[in-house]
């Protein structure tokens, strides 16, 4: 179990909430018990392969999983993870 | 709605002019309800977009989210959403920027012809994905 910290983009799929408490021993599995809370945030989080989004990032505590284990990351009960998206754009390309 | 300082507005325009011809980046702070955003803090952050794009592309680091969303949930305010600059180029949003957006968030871009800023407007991105939206900015 850890603490799922949702950004303000995401928590109209999550039933509104800033942050749930969730089951799973790793961080990979604490996302997959909230896609199965509220799977109308399924879209926005994982590819139709299954695999998370690219633009999906997932900290364990401070850390991007990336610097990690990845998804297989072991999260704690005391541990807090967050869904971070990479957030970009820009002007007309002509 | 959003609703910004005027220095907070200025900061914002003096950021984009700093940059340019390069585009520029920041975050916006403060608490949100129905329909509107009321930024407390306009926050600039640098533009981690791979060299040699910037003039036309912008990516906010997943570092600095990460950092601004946990200071955002320890002072009791929201994350709002973005801004950015196009160099120029008109101050709407591109198709690029839909593509990379996020619903619920504000987006504002603002102009910047020959380094002097100009037009400002801000899009919010229909929950569907399908189109931004443009809302109002008001100065307080
Ligand atoms: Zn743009």
């Amino acid at each position: 179990m850890a603490t799922l910290l949702i950004p303000t983009a995401l928590r109209a799929f999550a039933g509104g909430q800033p942050e749930l408490d969730l089951d799973g021993s790793t961080a990979g599995e604490v996302i997959a018990a909230l896609a199965l809370k509220h799977p109308e945030i399924k879209e926005h989080l994982y590819e139709e392969s299954g695999k998370l989004r690219s633009f999906i990032n997932v900290y364990v505590g401070d850390e991007n999983v990336k610097k990690l284990q990845g998804l297989d990351t072991p999260v704690k009960e005391s541990d807090s993870v967050m869904l971070v998206p990479a957030i970009a754009g820009g002007r007309k390309w002509d | 709605m959003i609703a910004l300082s005027k220095e907070d507005l200025e900061k914002i325009r003096r950021h984009a002019e700093a940059e340019y011809p390069y585009e520029c980046c920041g975050l916006l702070l403060g608490k949100a309800s129905v329909n509107s955003h009321e930024v407390h803090e306009a926050e600039p952050v640098p533009n981690t977009f791979e060299d040699g794009q910037r003039k036309r592309r912008f990516e906010i680091s997943p570092d600095e989210f990460f950092r601004a969303e946990m200071k955002a949930r320890r002072s009791g305010k929201e994350l709002l959403g973005f801004y950015h600059s196009h160099p120029d180029c008109p101050e709407d949003a591109s198709e690029y920027d839909r593509l990379h957006a996020l619903p619920v968030y504000s987006y504002l871009i603002v102009s910047v012809e020959k380094g002097v800023s100009a037009g400002i407007k801000s899009w919010v991105l229909k929950s569907d994905r399908s189109v931004f939206e443009q809302e109002e900015v008001r100065e307080i």
